[in-house]
């Protein structure tokens, strides 16, 4: 097992290189003279064109990509900030946090109310209340979150005056947005639970279990939802993956000073050391995210794990697949 | 047993995932308000009561009422009308995005999985690249570079979800290729383009149109959220995310202009989500009686 956890980590370098390269030649492409932004539009030319030579902007392409990638790999420096003149990794590690415990937050609810939904629905198949539920999940997956937040300040903040609509100044503030997201993402795991609990349910073992006369609540709770919770455990790491990455337009609509709504501004400011910092971050967190995920697959399921092992003779190439 | 033609079982696959298909009430209800949605974007100029672009200072920010359905804007320009244009820029957006990714994709991941070895590596690799970015993320990045306009929201949407098709493509193929049928066609010396687009892809084809059909949904929330953030269409064009972002400022006086265009996103997303769903449902031949 650390034999392959060892490989995917080393694994996980090239893609990260190849994020910094992608992330890099996009920003250079990018329309607009960080230059000018940074001086303003009536700054004379002299001083714009000093201040692209000093931040290095009239270097070739790749010089330029060549020198930002042996300061991130050998002096672990993003460079500094074009408008805060601070060093990014400060910057982004500064916010990182806030979109930490949204997301955290978020999952949270999205894995109460969506497990529990999916396993009540599940069991009571075509009941009225699975109906119910099925179609509301899938009304919740058709919603885009941030026009679900809108919706949510209207009802919430504008017309019941209950919550803060927008900002960040304590517990309040994190009610409406981690409640928008953990919702919306909670259709897709009740989903996911649904359709796993009803194939498990089906299966000898459950037969078996209920044969022997055992409590129907021990054999939802300790037979079925055990097996039925592997594929969905992949939906919530991945879930929570695309949440760090994801967050970028809640924290836009509710002006939490996350990492997202941080790269937002920054692209807009065309200040490229932020956003290939940020975008690393997230990739480099979105990868250690579905790296667990896969881990934790092989506790739950010793006959994933079994194909790890399996997989040192045939090497790495099935293990990408898993 | 459904009629076979001359083409043989394969026609009776189609023919009998269709029946499956209408037996489904939900999926064809779902059918049925995809093909009104696209027969009002088609028809915009006929149906829409006024022109998305005509300025009435006298009534702006009227709430819904008989002369207009669902209000009017900041400008007096009607809502519904400019809905109604708006839904010929999603479908378009959703529509063609979609497209460019499965043919991009879906090549990718064909010769991939066929030739495997060196090539399938590099290009999984690369794959895999892109799909460490977060999927917004990218596509933000992509319509930041491109500036703003119709054609390159399309290239950055396609492009954000290029590796998942390349992916669900590689995938069937690695299922199909050691068919005793792929073998029969190198034996009497087809070329590999020919098995490719000639062999492999239709029987692939099954999933790539589920995953068609529920991307689309995704490439319609994509292409709103871009043009929330400022970065797709731009204004006067009517289109629903932007519609939702110039909204915005007026959302704790005028409930109506940030409703409305929202609802029509969800009321697309929601029809082609239960049509996917149903696909499946048709398509899985694992249901098959």
């Amino acid at each position: 097992m650390s034999r392959y956890i060892g490989k995917r980590l080393l694994m996980m370098i090239p893609v990260l290189l190849g994020v910094i390269v992608v992330v890099f030649s996009i920003m250079y492409m990018t329309p607009g003279d960080p230059a000018r932004m940074i001086l303003g539009e009536t700054a004379p030319a002299s001083a714009v064109e000093e201040l692209r030579e000093t931040l290095g902007l009239n270097d070739s392409y790749f010089s330029q990509l060549l020198n930002y990638v042996k300061n991130v790999v050998f002096k672990f420096d993003l460079g500094n900030s074009y408008s805060s003149k601070k060093p990014v990794i400060d910057e982004i590690l500064e916010r990182f946090p806030t979109t930490i415990l949204l997301a955290t937050l978020s999952v949270a609810i999205s894995v109460i109310v969506g497990v529990s939904m999916g396993i009540v629905s599940a069991t009571k198949q075509y009941s009225i209340f699975d109906k119910i539920a099925t179609s509301i999940s899938l009304l919740g997956v058709s919603m885009p979150t941030f026009w679900a937040g809108l919706m949510a300040v209207i009802i919430f903040s504008v017309h019941l005056r209950w919550l803060p609509a927008s900002g960040s100044y304590g517990w309040k503030y994190w009610i409406l947005p981690s409640l928008t997201l953990g919702l919306s993402s909670s259709a897709t795991i009740m989903r996911m639970t649904r359709s796993s609990m009803l194939e498990v349910i089906r299966q000898d073992y459950i037969r078996t279990a209920r044969a022997k006369g055992q409590n129907e609540r021990v054999v939802i709770i300790y037979h079925a939802l055990k097996n039925a919770m592997i594929p969905v455990i992949t939906v919530i790491g991945m879930r929570f993956g695309t949440l760090l990455g994801g967050s970028v337009l809640i924290e836009s609509v509710f002006a939490i000073p996350g990492l997202g709504k941080f790269i937002i501004d920054s692209i807009n400011m065309r200040d490229n050391p932020v956003v290939q910092g940020g975008v690393l971050l997230l990739a480099l967190s979105f990868s250690i995210c579905n790296l667990l995920v896969d881990i934790l697959y092989g506790y739950l399921d010793p006959r994933i794990k079994s194909q790890y092992k399996l997989s040192k003779k045939r090497g790495l190439k099935k293990n990408v697949e898993a | 047993m459904s009629k076979r033609n001359k083409k043989g079982l394969k026609k009776g696959f189609w023919h009998d995932a269709w029946h499956r298909l209408k037996k489904n009430k939900s999926a064809m209800f779902a059918l049925i308000t995809l093909v009104a949605l696209i027969i009002c974007a088609i028809l915009a100029d006929y149906i829409a009561p006024y022109q998305y672009d005509l300025q009435d200072y006298n009534h702006t920010f009227e709430f819904p009422s008989k002369q207009h359905l669902l209000g009017t804007d900041n400008f007096g320009r009607d809502m519904l009308s400019r809905i109604i244009y708006g839904s010929r820029i999603s479908l378009l957006v959703g529509f063609s995005s979609i497209i460019a990714a499965i043919i991009f994709g879906g090549l990718l991941g064909a010769v991939s999985g066929y030739y495997g070895g060196k090539v399938d590596n590099i290009l999984m690799r690369a794959m895999d690249i892109l799909m460490a970015i977060p999927g917004m993320l990218l596509a933000i990045s992509l319509a930041a570079a491109l500036k703003p306009g119709l054609f390159n929201l399309v290239i950055a949407i396609a492009i954000a979800d290029i590796p998942g098709y390349a992916r669900v493509v590689r995938a069937s193929v690695l299922t199909i290729k050691d068919q005793e049928y792929i073998e029969a066609a190198q034996c009497i010396g087809a070329s590999d383009s020919r098995i490719i687009f000639r062999h492999i892809i239709p029987n692939c084809l099954a999933p790539i149109i589920v995953q068609a059909t529920l991307g689309m949904a995704g490439a319609i929330l994509s292409a709103s959220a871009l043009s929330f953030l400022g970065l797709g269409i731009q204004p006067p064009t009517p289109e629903w995310g932007s519609m939702l972002s110039s909204a915005r400022q007026y959302i704790r006086t005028y409930w109506h202009m940030t409703t409305f265009p929202g609802v029509a996103i969800m009321i697309t997303i929601f029809a082609l989500n239960v049509l996917g769903d149903g696909l499946r449902d048709a398509l899985d031949p694992r249901l098959k009686n």
